[in-house]
């Protein structure tokens, strides 16, 4: 059985569409049989695949997604350009922004962990059997700190390396076993550290550009 | 003794096949049904699918767009990541029937909630750690005293309460927004008396034709026919519909007959079932409305469409319990009154539907008036955002709503309880300004 890989810039943008990618991968075999043949997941041509590459591959969509927000959406039009809006309530021109509070507050932008995090949640309901959240040893949220043995290795993992590259691991939960991969979340643009740094909430305030400020957690089911 | 259990089981048997012969579904109802949906409770299947008991799809056919608009605080998919797998173990939220039961009224609390009042203690035991203000608070009263909402807590979340922690019980101009009423047709005239275009075989009574010539309908160019004959030709006597229902205002008021049919005033109209009669109702009810059937037209004077009426008169012409008895002599009915003399500003006065049918607003900026008076009923902090902050201070309004007695004097005086999540707000802004200082 030979699998072909969908048009990643295709589904490039839309977070839903990271569903279909995971689905018809699944679909395609990420059987046991795959996982142990699977030597070098990211060269390898097995029948189905690893479901390591998997996440690879649903990772690499969701770091593009994440990237293009915060840099071209929040950094841009917030950090760069200081967009100014009117508040209907008080008439008074006020710097446009990103709240967590974008729901009930006119004319705020969603975060991008929030986008992240809204686009998980759909991926969970959609019950596609993947799901994905970002973790931090620094969570603003505690709920968002590392609870399993193999999110605290793979934070410190990919802390340790710099976000050279992913961690792995296997674990089980619920009675199912999953596999678990861990990628470094890197401070892309400003407006990651300065919220972080000032948010009354945030354990840590002296983030700087690049630094790894957590990780995104992948579980596929094995 | 064989024989006895025979006898009863055959009995029973009989008993129940008569009443599914019947349609007489009350037979088979195991408990009373919770307040929120014991007007639909001979809907059986609004709720049951065969062989499959209650399922969640039944729950979110209704409730769903509400948790969605309430930015719940505990999704679905929060429990059905497999990182909280240990946590469902402990209460399993990923199904709405977990917390909530109908039918077991010895079993539940208010909306059916049969966890017990400690339930936030299997996921949020270390919040004293996190939150020094909340260290050794017992974990019965996270909800018991108005600061936290297991769903809906956009007025109750800490960045709500810093951004209203200092403000006076009263606005400085404590006003609603004003409602955008009739729309009148650009460069055309409202329609006149000797406009109206019911056919001429339909006696309609002066009085009728006085009454929507005065109406934002007749300024809006609606005539007899739109309503009365859907549009069609106005010659047509046999299909003139002397009574329009719910559906005919639909087809105009889309968003309103939506709110109506989600209430308890509508929902059983929703359900295809008889309309609503006040003498159903669990709360007391004057007893000349019993039997009075809702539709819009009971509470929208037909072809009047009195606003006025269906704010204050409608409301209390059938219920009669403390609250409702209590507002004719409360403040917000003095403010009211005076509002309809020209005394003070308009939207100032406060009437019942300013309070239960709070004003929205809707895409593109336009504020409409929510029709189902349940929506923000309950637990009452529900309020807060839509109703209580156009006029009061967020930490006045949250103690005031956690007083039930002064709920039940229908806000006539000043709340006795004092519910302390804004000093802790305020402690807690007090301590960061602390550890910022050079």
């Amino acid at each position: 059985m030979k699998t072909t890989i969908p048009n990643l810039s295709y589904v490039f943008g839309r977070t839903l569409a990271l569903s279909a990618v995971a689905a018809t991968l699944t679909a395609f075999g990420c059987t046991k049989d795959s996982q142990a043949k699977a030597a070098s997941p990211a060269t390898d041509p097995q029948p189905g695949l690893p479901p390591e590459r998997v996440a690879d591959m649903l990772h690499s969509v969701m770091e593009a997604d994440r990237t293009v927000y915060t840099r071209n959406v929040v950094n841009r039009l917030v950090k760069e350009q200081q967009v100014q809006i009117v508040n209907p309530d008080t008439k008074e021109q006020e710097a446009f922004k990103a709240s967590e509070q974008w729901k009930t507050e006119h004319g705020k932008l969603p975060l991008p962990a929030q986008m992240f995090r809204m686009g998980a949640e759909r991926v969970t309901d959609a019950k596609v059997g993947f799901t994905y959240a970002l973790l931090s040893k620094w969570p603003i949220n505690k709920q968002n700190n590392p609870k399993t043995d193999v999110e605290t290795k793979g934070l410190e993992a990919v802390a340790a390396n710099g976000g050279d590259k992913p961690f792995y691991g296997k674990e089980e939960l619920g009675g199912k076993k999953y596999l678990t991969a861990v990628y470094a979340d890197v401070a892309v643009a400003s407006a990651c550290i300065d919220c972080h740094n000032d948010h009354k909430d945030s354990p840590k305030h002296d983030f700087e550009l690049d630094d790894v400020m957590g990780g995104v957690v992948i579980r596929i089911p094995l | 003794m064989f024989l006895a259990a025979v006898i009863m089981s055959t009995t029973l048997a009989g008993y129940l096949a008569w009443a599914w012969q019947r349609d007489e579904r009350s037979a088979f109802l195991p408990g009373t049904t919770t307040h929120g949906h014991y007007q639909i409770e001979l809907a059986c299947d609004a709720c049951h699918s065969p062989f499959e008991g209650v399922t969640q799809e039944a729950c979110e056919s209704c409730h769903a767009e509400e948790l969605e608009l309430a930015d719940d605080s505990h999704p679905r998919s929060k429990f059905t990541d497999p990182r909280n797998a240990d946590r469902i173990e402990r209460v399993d939220a990923r199904a709405c029937v977990t917390c909530h039961v109908e039918h077991r009224p010895a079993l539940a609390g208010l909306m059916g909630v049969t966890q017990p009042s400690d339930y936030c203690f299997h996921c949020h035991s270390d919040i004293g750690d996190e939150r020094p203000t909340h260290a050794g608070l017992p974990f019965d009263g996270c909800q018991a005293v108005g600061c936290h909402n297991f769903h809906d807590n956009r007025a109750l979340h800490e960045d709500f309460l810093e951004k209203h922690v200092d403000e006076p019980w009263l606005r400085r101009e404590p006003r609603l927004a004003l409602l955008r009423t009739s729309r009148p047709v650009p460069d055309r005239d409202p329609l006149q008396v000797a406009d109206h275009d019911a056919p001429s075989g339909i006696r309609v009574a002066e009085a009728t034709i006085d009454d929507w010539q005065r109406s934002a309908h007749a300024d809006a160019r609606v005539n007899c026919s739109d309503c009365h004959l859907a549009g069609e030709s106005a010659d047509d006597e046999e299909d003139w519909n002397p009574a329009p229902d719910h559906e005919v205002c639909a087809s105009c008021h889309e968003r309103p007959v939506k709110g109506f049919l989600a209430g308890h005033h509508g929902m059983r109209l929703a359900q295809g079932m008889e309309p609503m009669r006040p003498g159903d109702a669990r709360l007391p009810m004057r007893p000349e409305a019993g039997d009075r059937a809702l539709d819009c037209g009971s509470c929208h004077t037909v072809h009047a469409y009195d606003r006025e009426v269906a704010a204050v008169d409608a409301c209390l012409g059938c219920h009669d319990d403390d609250h409702s008895r209590a507002y004719t002599a409360s403040s917000h009915a003095q403010l009211f009154r005076s509002e309809l003399l020209g005394e003070v500003p308009e939207g100032t006065g406060v009437s019942c539907a300013t309070c239960h049918m709070p004003r929205e607003k809707a895409p593109r900026g336009v504020f409409t008036v929510q029709h189902n008076q349940n929506d923000n009923l309950r637990p009452n902090e529900k309020m807060i955002r839509s109703v209580c902050q156009n006029c009061h201070g967020i930490g006045f309004a949250i103690d005031a709503l956690a007083d039930s007695e002064l709920v039940g004097r229908n806000f006539d005086g000043l709340p006795s309880v004092h519910v302390e999540s804004i000093d802790m707000v305020r402690r807690k802004i007090a301590a960061a300004n602390v550890s910022r200082a050079p």
